[in-house]
């Protein structure tokens, strides 16, 4: 068994030597699958960095219900602990209508004016905080819901710019899968003519090892090790240049972020865009290998 | 023991290039077929390569009927058997060595066993100080040598040449065949298609004519 291995692993290094003695054309076709990959990734992780900028602008998403005057603030807190165990909903806060009363109060601007009003014309207010993963639909809900209350009055929530961002952050998302699924078939594709020419160049070596008694799996083990290291060295490569593009981008999205007073965690290439676009270039390249390869080296037989 | 009984073969479009073929192949022969161009020589070995199959009549090897053989078993089947072809089908950018080395990498040898065959079909055939140079540094007779250096060094149960001599003159013809020759002195079976019934009939060794696809005389004296 561990000879078998160390079989596999020398004919695997022999043809990565193989692809080291044309380099250029090995740096072309890694090249444009590097890239191939990158594409999608790079776009992927953007996306998710927006929705993770989305989801945090968390006091963006509050809203407010205000409750009809003359509601006690006995009910007040009652409602308020109902709102508050809902699955959507993170925390409420209520103002009651005399703190709101002194906050205005305070304020130079509404002051004199709210003095000059023998009843406090303000309403008891709730606060309310939905977690970061309720939907803007959920939020809707939620509004009518609430809006349905005999207490309440009013409930102030702008939720269509959230809609609209979410929307089109759900159409980049299914954008970039397709993106996705045509750059990983042309990857298998460059592979597949790679490879197919690469049969065509070698059509002697096959023959004669055919004649010399190579069995058909000797014969194309080396043309899927080719397609194995394409695809390692493509997805390889797609790293290095994600990793380029987000230094080059890091400082304006941190800037952008902070402008929003948004948390920004940065936009890291994490483990699993790392293993999604080495796996992608691997089963990618392997698979272009295995199409080139049952395709036409069977095709090849001794003549004499 | 290697035999062809009633070996009939026809070639797509109909042709008749072997009709009831009887041969038997001992170990340790050296065989050589003549005849015509057109004769059937290169069919009997590109039988016995099973490279073609037999259409009727049945080629046995130790008892079996190999010519029925399932496609899959084949590569196993021509691992014991040694080709010398007239072109020599060498890989022309490989050296020598690696050449000679192919069926035993093939086989799946290590590197020291197949280190150590190589260098020593290499010397038998002379070429000991060229394992390095490609085959178009070589001359014609060189590169043949190569060609039969790679035949033997897997020690096949068979070796078969077609036309081995074809490209070379009456001298190094000569000296090729002796190096089969001393092959064959040392236990290995041979077919040795030829033309060149004067070059033949100066090896020692048994001569099967062929006419027509039929065998005029089979060389064993019993005919
Ligand atoms: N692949 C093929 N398809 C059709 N006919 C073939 C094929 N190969 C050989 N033949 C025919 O079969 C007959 C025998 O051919 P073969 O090659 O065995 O002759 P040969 O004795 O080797 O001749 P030469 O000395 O010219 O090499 C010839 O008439 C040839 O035209
Ligand atoms: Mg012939």
């Amino acid at each position: 068994m561990a000879g078998l291995f160390t079989h596999q692993l020398r004919d695997a290094l022999a043809t990565l030597g193989r692809l080291s003695r044309q380099p250029v054309a090995t740096f072309l076709t890694v090249g444009v699958i590097g890239i191939a990959l990158a594409l999608p990734a790079g776009l992927q992780l953007l996306v998710e960095g927006g929705r993770g900028l989305a989801g945090s602008w968390n006091d963006l998403r509050d809203f407010s219900v205000y409750l009809k005057p003359g509601t006690g603030i006995d009910k007040a807190r009652e409602l308020s602990a109902s709102i508050g165990g809902h699955e959507e909903i993170l925390d409420v806060r209520l103002i009651e209508a005399d703190s709101a009363l002194a906050e205005f109060g305070a304020d130079p601007a509404f002051g004199e004016a709210l003095r000059a009003l023998k009843e406090n014309p303000l309403p008891h207010t709730l606060v309310v905080r939905p977690r970061p993963e309720a939907t803007p639909e959920q939020l809707d809900n939620l509004q009518a819901e609430l809006g349905a209350r005999p207490e309440v009055d009013l409930v102030q929530l702008d939720t269509q710019w959230l809609m609209r961002l979410a929307a089109i952050l759900e159409v980049l998302r299914r954008g970039i899968w397709i993106a996705a699924v045509l750059l990983v078939a042309a990857v298998i594709f460059i592979v597949g003519n790679t490879i197919r020419l690469d049969i065509q160049n070698r059509r002697q070596e096959i023959e004669v090892s055919k004649l010399l008694g190579a069995t058909d799996a000797f014969v194309r083990r080396p043309f899927l090790y080719i397609g194995f290291w394409y695809g390692l060295l493509g997805g390889l490569l797609a790293l290095l240049l994600l990793g380029i593009a987000l230094l080059l981008l890091q400082g304006p999205l941190g800037r952008l972020a902070a402008l929003y007073g948004a948390d920004f965690a940065g936009f890291g290439v994490g483990l699993r865009t790392l293993l999604g676009v080495l796996g992608a270039g691997v089963a990618s390249g392997c698979a272009g290998a295995w199409l080139a390869v049952s395709r036409h080296l069977s095709a090849i037989e001794p003549r004499v | 023991m290697i035999r062809l009984d009633k070996v009939t073969k026809l070639y797509r479009g109909g042709h008749e290039a072997l009709r009831e073929v009887s041969l038997d192949i001992n170990p340790g022969e050296l065989i050589f077929l003549t005849g015509h161009s057109g004769a059937g020589k290169s069919t009997i070995l590109k039988l016995l390569a099973l490279i073609e199959r037999p259409t009727r009549g049945q080629l046995l090897v130790d008892g079996r009927n190999v010519g029925r053989m399932p496609a899959r078993e084949i590569p196993a089947y021509r691992r014991q058997v040694g080709m010398v072809f007239q072109d020599h089908k060498l890989l022309d950018d490989r050296p020598a060595f690696d050449n000679v080395a192919l069926p035993l990498i093939i086989a799946g040898l290590g590197r020291r066993e197949i280190e150590k065959r190589v260098r020593a079909a290499l010397d038998q055939v002379g070429l000991l100080d060229k394992e390095r140079q490609v085959p178009l540094a070589l001359s014609a007779g060189e590169q043949q040598r190569v060609g039969i250096a790679r035949a033997v060094v897997a020690r096949p149960r068979l070796l078969i040449a077609d036309e081995p001599t074809g490209n070379l003159d009456a001298a190094l013809s000569l000296e090729i065949m002796q190096v089969f020759r001393r092959f064959n002195e040392v236990g290995v079976t041979m077919v040795i298609a030829t033309h060149d019934l004067a070059l033949a009939s100066r090896i020692s060794g048994r001569h099967v004519a062929l006419d027509h696809g039929r065998i005029l005389d089979d060389g064993s004296g019993r005919s």
